[in-house]
């Protein structure tokens, strides 16, 4: 067995993705891939929980969950009933003595606790002992696994988890994998590492699932990091202040999901004119409006491309996993501040709160150049019209110059103008810099290819279901085709990812096919489509079935 | 930089006899006596809103943000937190800082952000043709309003000391030297430091009479007494009769959120080592 798939269900409140991420942990360490999805309702406590941990042999995480269970941890009665149909005949079922009534094996949690005078709390490390017996993992793995992440009454845990480990039969034998243990982290956490390496100085942020996870992280990380970490009175204030860390020179990144995002749009606006850069970590729920807060969705690609008034050049890129998205955000960030643009990292609840095993990309940034300073001769120009469109940047406090940022349209000075040659000769400049955009994004990976590289039917997709895609894709014998940066679209790239596709099919979690339009409109046909937008992402199961129904 | 002219060359666009000509006076001669005193202006960032009050940031040679309508607050309090040896200082309008960016002045005092805000307060919208604004008084008849309004004004005073503003002033375009004493004396404070400057405006709300038969000086006022600054606060709703005090209403010394949020700095090297620090503990 290379591929195992373990659901934990219970209550909300009963630390469900606490023990996913140990379940996690033990796969990591007996050498498997790793991907969990917690799925949860927008509630505090109450309601039904579960988290999906799935191991593969595979050197990269599988970063999608199939629809059957290997093994299923109910603490709660609702895990049996809501999901029995993922029960193979050789599931393994293990469930809360007296709580749970099922057919399985009965994890005597209230006694072990009762003999082990341990506190409710430690309840969760019986059923990992359990499952841990009954997947026939070593002691010493969970040893080391307890050690390594339960720093606080971990003594007490292993001897709670070891005592359900000798009454449960090993049932279901996972044999070790290949994989050295690798470091899991959720795809918010891999955003924040990724701006910290791209030289992050702030981070500003007011709290919107499935973002927070990066204010949490980062805050929680603030002291070590050397991060400025701030949570304002709402996004307006949020972006507001990012774009003031900018002009005195230190790099600040926002996040927030759509109904964030729609107060920051006079900000991003804000930021095109006065030629502030900024990253946005925008993160898709499903919406519209409040939508549903804890699930998933793709259905903002457009309205990050086309937000804001105006036009003004800006970059967007969506990563689809863990370690795409550390390499992206610090790559979003150098280039933000390199081309003096907006930037997005374009996320999902499936990358944002997944977790994922990662191995840590190189840092591939080209040495920044001087502050352009040097050139500056005369009264300082902020928006000097240039062959590349970027201006030698000054900030408030350089000294010797005067810096005057401006909303309003400017002249080269930042003194306002109406003037109409002058402003659109600023128009043309800012868009000039889309150019220098692209020419610095040449070196970057922007189009992915994958699955079967020859095949004559191609799958178009973005984003987190890259991973989905390419596993299915694999399996049927397609091409699998997938543009990190969606702005400035790499037209040619594209292009040349599908020569010789006779039929392409884009694959999307929104209702509208909102690549397959993209495409469309620089000329890439698009034959058909598979969509979901029930908030739930595709899993490897259903999207094989409806591929199938179009190919 | 030192010596500079402190005016640009951009044209002047204001109404003759508008009162942004005094604010702009009294703040142009604070930051001359900065100059003599040795400190560059280098230093120093004004950021506006938008509105008639916020030319300013075209018509003033040093450092500037020229922002959106409502929002000098927030980029003013990230160039602090971005780099506390800045000056900042917001010039807003009324509309600007009371009507679309009331949350952010309200949350900046209660953080006691170092920065100054100056309220170019003509209680009235001149630059969308006049329309009533959230310190016009009761039954403003305006373009939005043409029967007379039906809302009461608010009083920013009272707002700001209840919000926890540490420095609280008000002045009076028609009192230049006491403007200008309030300027730099908000400036200098530690603190968030507001201050309310009547503003007549010539074309929309010229209201010098009104205020001259009822403004005094709060010269035997103690700025410590917070309850006495609401009471002096109170006098004057900014709509009926009432005396119109002016001056510091309020003064205290308290941490700021500047010297309380501002990390320490890591370098690349250091910040390397915690993400695999990070990478190790999540392993």
């Amino acid at each position: 067995m290379d591929d195992v798939t373990v659901l934990v269900g219970g209550k909300a409140g009963d630390g469900i993705n606490s023990a996913g991420t140990m379940v996690a942990q033990l796969l990591n360490h007996l050498g498997y891939s790793v991907y969990l999805n917690f799925d949860y309702p927008s509630l505090i406590r109450g309601g039904h929980n579960f988290t999906i941990i799935r191991g593969t042999a595979a050197p990269k995480s599988p970063g999608t969950c199939g629809e059957k269970a290997d093994f299923l941890l109910a603490l709660d009665q609702a895990t049996v009933e809501q999901h029995n149909n993922r029960l193979k005949p050789d599931s393994v079922l293990l469930y809360t003595e007296g709580l749970v009534k099922a057919n399985g094996q009965a994890v005597p949690v209230k006694e072990i606790l009762t003999t082990e005078q341990a506190p409710a709390v430690m309840g969760n490390s019986a059923f990992i002992g359990g499952f841990a017996r009954a997947a026939g993992i070593d002691w010493e793995i969970v040893d080391l696994v307890f050690r390594r992440h339960i720093p606080k009454g971990t003594d007490q845990n292993l001897r709670v988890a070891r005592s359900a480990y000798d009454r449960i039969a090993t049932v279901r034998p996972v044999p070790r994998g290949p994989n050295p243990p690798r470091p899991l982290l959720n795809g918010n956490e891999a955003v924040g590492l990724g701006l910290i390496r791209g030289g992050l100085d702030a981070y500003i942020s007011y709290p919107m699932t499935p973002s927070s996870g990066l204010l949490h992280f980062l805050a929680g990380e603030s002291e070590r990091l050397g991060l400025t970490v701030v949570h304002p009175e709402n996004e307006i204030a949020v972006i507001l202040m990012a774009l003031g860390f900018a002009a005195a020179k230190k790099r600040a990144a926002v996040g927030t999901s759509g109904g964030g995002f729609c107060l920051m749009t006079e900000g991003l606006s804000l930021a095109g004119m006065a030629e502030l850069p900024v990253v946005t970590l925008m993160s898709q729920r499903t919406g519209p409006s409040t939508g549903l807060p804890t699930y998933t969705g793709q259905a903002d690609l457009r309205f990050v491309i086309h937000a804001g008034q105006g036009e003004f050049p800006r970059l967007v890129v969506a990563p689809s996993d863990a370690s795409e998205a550390i390499a992206w955000s610090s790559r979003a960030l150098d280039l933000a501040w390199r081309c003096q643009v907006p930037a997005f990292i374009l996320t999902d609840k499936t990358l944002s709160e997944g977790t994922y095993s990662i191995d840590l990309p190189d840092r591939d940034l080209p040495v920044p150049g001087g502050d352009g300073m040097e050139a500056v001769e005369g009264p300082y120009q902020r928006y000097a019209d240039t062959p590349s469109g970027i201006s030698p940047p000054a900030f408030a406090g350089t000294a010797g110059v005067i810096v005057k940022v401006n909303s309003y349209a400017h002249d080269e000075y930042g003194i306002t103008t109406e003037d109409g040659e002058v402003t659109a000769a600023m128009t043309k400049k800012r868009l000039r810099k889309a150019e220098t955009l692209k020419k610095n994004l040449e070196s970057y990976p922007q189009v992915v290819v994958s699955g079967a590289p020859d095949a004559a039917t191609a799958v178009l997709c973005w984003g987190s279901c890259g991973s989905v895609c390419t596993e299915t894709g694999t399996r049927l014998g397609l091409r699998v085709v997938r543009p990190v940066v969606l702005e400035p679209f790499p037209k040619s790239l594209l292009e040349a990812a599908l020569a010789g596709a006779t039929r392409v099919i884009a694959v999307e979690e929104n209702a509208t096919a909102q690549l397959a339009g993209l495409a469309h409109e620089n000329g890439i046909r698009v034959h058909d489509t598979v969509l979901r937008y029930d908030g739930r992402p595709f899993t490897p199961e259903d999207l094989a079935l409806r591929l199938r129904g179009v190919i | 930089m030192t010596g500079r002219d402190l005016i640009t060359p951009a044209q002047n666009t204001w109404c003759p006899g508008c009162g942004n000509f005094t604010i702009q006076h009294a703040l142009k001669r604070v930051l001359a006596k900065r100059e003599e005193d040795g400190k560059s202006l280098d230093n120093v960032v004004l950021v506006s809103g938008i509105g008639c009050h916020a030319k300013i940031a075209d018509y003033l040679n040093i450092n500037s943000f020229y922002s959106l309508h409502g929002r000098t607050i927030p980029v003013a309090t990230g160039l602090k937190l971005a780099n506390p040896d800045l000056t900042v200082i917001c010039c807003c309008g009324d509309g600007d800082c009371y009507a679309e960016g009331l949350d952010h002045l309200i949350f900046a005092a209660k953080r006691n952000i170092d920065i100054t805000v100056i309220v170019h307060d003509n209680r009235v919208y001149g630059l969308t043709t006049g329309q009533y604004t959230p310190t016009s008084p009761l039954g403003f008849k305006g373009r939005s309003t043409p029967l007379g309004t039906s809302e009461s004004p608010l009083n920013p005073v009272e707002l700001m000391l209840a919000s926890g503003a540490t420095f609280v002033a008000r002045g009076y375009s028609k009192k230049m030297p006491q403007l200008e004493g309030l300027f730099q004396g908000a400036i200098r404070h530690r603190g968030f430091a507001f201050i309310d400057v009547l503003q007549i405006c010539a074309t929309f709300f010229p209201v010098a009479d009104y205020y001259g038969e009822r403004v005094y000086d709060l010269a035997d006022h103690d700025p410590g007494d917070l309850s006495a600054a609401f009471w002096r606060a109170r006098e004057w709703d900014y709509s009926g009769e009432g005396k119109i005090a002016l001056g510091q209403f309020f003064l205290a010394e308290r941490p700021t959120f500047d010297d309380r949020v501002v990390a320490t700095p890591r370098t690349a090297a250091e910040r390397e080592q915690a993400v695999r620090d990070i990478l190790s503990g999540r392993t």
